[in-house]
């Protein structure tokens, strides 16, 4: 049994409670919502969780919406993330965050990587892209982190890491960095882009440093 | 040791570890991985069939000579397999023989939402049902055996969430079965009236053996609370939904937990209601085990609480049955542009799209496949998409119509040209036929195999126009126009297009629009995302010269999503681009240039 009555207060130490915790990754088809998702429930399994990740494959993948849930905890039963369960959501695109924000739990812990893709709607002109994103969400999410994942993946040399450098702020934002990492991404990542993923992971890190 | 796998992976995992020696599959999402991860494992022989049928029909073969084998595919294939299948449950098996359904409830990648569990109860197959990636592998492994033992093969039924979770999972190792002897016997395996009609009977013998093993077999378990006040029966995924949604009341509710769920275990159903006081059915889209339930004369509450349409989850389980409100999302003043899947940039079916919309007076019959996204804005070219297939079928059916007179449309015009739209993959599984029928029944409808080199959609399967099996052997590669020859097609009505050169296009499209007899256009560039295309194209891109630009917005009309309008021109994102060139060609100021040269 778990202890029922205790709230769930994210962004403090994920060991402390036998609760099951909720990660939902979004993003849009191509960015490595499924890759991050992977290194993370590897790594929480080696640190002894039961672990869920659901992810979505086919047609949406083609520049859809996506979205990838982990749960874990001492016993995890449904894989899906419903509304209001997050304990955090990860935004590898900033307005998949207002489109998912509903998934995310009262005092629920927001990431945001301040990028944006337009979908072919606002390419075309039928629809707007919002303006203000950032100031909109940050207004009400008041457990916020909005960076430029994109950015830092760039600098490193290869923007795809992007993933990957948000995935290294999740990862801090629930303090799970004792767990090795490096370790599960020397295991994952192929040899010719560990060097980049491990500097864009650590660079993830040091925005919540 | 611990490893933690999909759903998929286990179910592959399982079947190794079961002795599995064929395995044959079509793909199709969520199943697809299934056989990629078979064909990992060198004791097991497996192939990419040409269609579910196809599949089933190789493993039913493989089965009565003595094999364990399996056919994996998704809930729409086990429609196109439903043949073979019905007769097999007559014929029985030598090895074990595994059918694996992999339904789809939300539709995140299909056509329909059809719940297959009626397919078990529809052509007598006992069928198991997983609810996690350990069940699958566990659940797999005995399956075969229990296909032997009951003579009949084995539906598997699972679904997206189970096939794409990833769940930890204890592995074990494989179990050498031997391949049993063949020994002919035409009265058992031959079904023609006479033997059939005997068959008929052991079928009816063998659904008591089975439903009494239903009742007493580790599948099917009942998972008591402290107080018996709530009773949930449920299975699969809706398990996992379940337990999640009750976890707070856990000493009150008592779980009969189905994995083997056909046929239905009666008497177990009957005790287990009978020792609570309130009886809920929790389960995805159709009312399988309710209806099973309410005809034992048990009251529950089941579809009247909860939806039989999209996916289930804990969060509706809990506010239609434990009165738990949505209030208190999280909201913004913000709308989302809508972001639905679209052809990528450099999609190698962008451009027969683009010149088939200029044309206001031709149908479209689609098929299923990543051509179905030229429905989408701005190209916005099918008519209809119904099945694998039916791009060409529905199409001779079309043209039939807008020949005669008084057809047309509700403006009153006429619709003078059907066009067909398949891809390679697709063609090979069920256009043929079409093609075929087209030809004899005198069609004049013109067909466009959209020939990108691969299955696109489920993520680059082989199939008989790449040359290569999945085991990884080159092989026979079957010539497209060839074989529309030899369909019947005049060689001179079959037009190979390079779709990346519009000109090319228009003149094809003309030419089919035109002919009086069935054409067909074969385009010849390989999907644009085949690790090997992109190599080749990864120095290519196009650039808008801002100074020329006039914003006249032509280039967005090709829906290209790396061609954006700024604040003083169109721009293309290179990162996104490979050099297609569609849009340069569109550009009436000849404003985009195509940089950048092939790599050998």
């Amino acid at each position: 049994m778990t202890d029922t009555d205790k709230i769930l207060n994210p962004g403090m130490n994920a060991r402390e409670t036998d609760e099951t915790k909720s990660v939902l990754l979004v993003g849009v088809g191509g960015q490595g919502t499924i890759l991050a998702s992977r290194i993370l429930s590897d790594g929480l399994m080696r640190a002894g969780y039961d672990v869920k990740m659901s992810e979505i494959h086919g047609m949406s993948q083609r520049g859809g919406s996506v979205t990838t849930h982990v749960k874990f905890g001492s016993k995890v039963y449904s894989p899906i993330i419903n509304e209001r369960e997050a304990d955090i959501l990860v935004s590898f695109e900033k307005v998949e965050a207002v489109r998912w924000l509903s998934y995310l739990k009262p005092g629920g812990m927001l990431v945001v990587n301040d990028y944006e893709i337009h979908p072919l709607s606002v390419l075309t002109g039928e629809a707007k892209y919002p303006d203000g994103i950032i100031e909109l969400l940050r207004n009400k999410v008041p457990n916020m982190l909005a960076l430029s994942a994109s950015q830092a993946a760039g600098d490193l040399g290869n923007v795809k890491a992007q993933n990957i450098v948000l995935l290294g702020a999740l990862i801090k934002g629930m303090k799970l960095d004792d767990i090795d990492w490096i370790t599960v991404l020397k295991d994952i990542i192929p040899p010719k882009l560990y060097d980049l993923n491990v500097n864009a992971f650590k660079a993830g890190m040091a925005f919540l440093a | 040791m611990k490893e933690i796998v999909t759903g998929n992976e286990a179910i592959a995992r399982g079947a190794w570890e079961a002795g599995c020696h064929v395995a044959a599959a079509y793909p199709g999402t969520p199943s697809s991985e299934i056989l990629e991860n078979v064909s990992k494992y060198p004791e097991i022989d497996s192939e990419w069939s040409t269609n579910e049928k196809v599949a089933v029909e190789v493993a039913a073969g493989a089965s009565l000579a003595g094999a364990r084998s399996m056919a994996a595919m998704k809930h729409v294939g086990l429609n196109v397999a439903a043949d073979p299948i019905f007769t097999m449950s007559y014929i029985g098996v030598n090895g074990g023989f595994v059918v694996i359904t992999a339904d789809d409830p939300g539709l995140f990648s299909s056509q329909n939402e059809q719940d297959n569990r009626w397919y078990a109860l529809h052509a007598k197959l006992p069928m198991l049902e997983p609810s996690d990636s350990q069940e699958c592998l566990d659940f797999m492994k005995d399956a075969f055996e229990l296909s032997e033992r009951f003579d009949v093969p084995l539906l598997f039924r699972v679904t997206t969430r189970i096939c794409h979770s990833k769940s930890i999972v204890e592995l074990g190792s494989r179990t050498e079965a031997s391949i049993k002897p063949y020994v002919r016997n035409p009265g058992k395996n031959v079904m023609a009236p006479a033997s059939a009609k005997k068959r008929r009977y052991v079928i009816e013998e063998r659904e008591v053996r089975l439903r009494a093993f239903s009742n007493n077999c580790s599948y099917n378990r009942v998972e008591w609370g402290m107080r018996r006040k709530i009773g949930i029966i449920t299975s699969g995924i809706s398990y996992q939904h379940a337990r999640e949604a009750f976890h707070k009341l856990d000493d009150e509710v008592s779980y009969l937990k189905l994995g083997f769920t056909y046929p239905l275990p009666d008497e177990l159903i009957l005790k287990f209601a009978s020792e609570v006081e309130t009886v809920y059915v929790i389960e995805e889209n159709e009312p399988y085990i309710e209806n099973f339930v309410k005809q034992l004369g048990i009251s529950c509450t089941g579809r009247e609480a909860l939806p039989a349409v999209d996916e289930l989850n804990s969060s509706i389980i809990a506010c239609a049955l434990l009165g738990h409100s949505e209030e208190g999302r999280w909201e913004v003043e913000a709308t989302p542009p809508p972001r639905p899947p679209v052809l990528c940039p450099g999609c190698s079916h962008r451009g027969i799209f683009y010149e088939m919309a200029k044309y206001r007076d031709i149908a479209t019959s689609s098929d299923i496949g990543c051509y179905t996204l030229g429905v989408m804005p701005p190209l916005g070219v099918a008519d209809s998409v119904i099945c694998m297939g039916a791009g060409v079928s529905a199409g001779i059916g079309f043209s039939k119509v807008f020949a005669m007179p008084g057809a047309a449309r509700d403006d009153g015009k006429p619709i003078k040209k059907v066009f067909g739209v398949i891809g390679d993959s697709t063609f090979f599984h069920s256009g043929v036929t079409g093609l075929i029928d087209a030809v004899v029944n005198r069609s004049n409808m013109a067909l466009c195999i959209m020939d990108n080199r691969t299955t696109a959609m489920t993520g680059h399967q082989d199939n008989p126009g790449t040359g290569r099996t999945i085991m990884g052997e080159k092989t026979q590669q079957i010539d497209l126009k060839a074989l529309c020859v030899a369909c019947g097609v005049r060689p001179d009505n079959v037009q190979m297009v390079d779709p990346y050169d519009l000109k090319q296009v228009h003149a094809a499209i003309r030419k089919a629009y035109d002919a009086n007899e069935i054409f067909v256009i074969i385009t010849t560039q390989p999907c644009a995302l085949i690790k090997e295309v992109m190599r080749k194209r990864e120095h290519m891109y196009c650039h808008v010269d801002e100074k020329l630009c006039v914003k006249c917005k032509m280039c967005l009309k090709v829906g290209c999503p790396a061609i954006s309008l700024r604040e003083s021109s169109a721009e293309i994102t290179r990162s996104m681009c490979n050099g297609c060139a569609i849009c340069a060609q569109v550009c009436p100021k000849n404003a985009i240039s195509q940089v950048g040269e092939l790599n050998d």
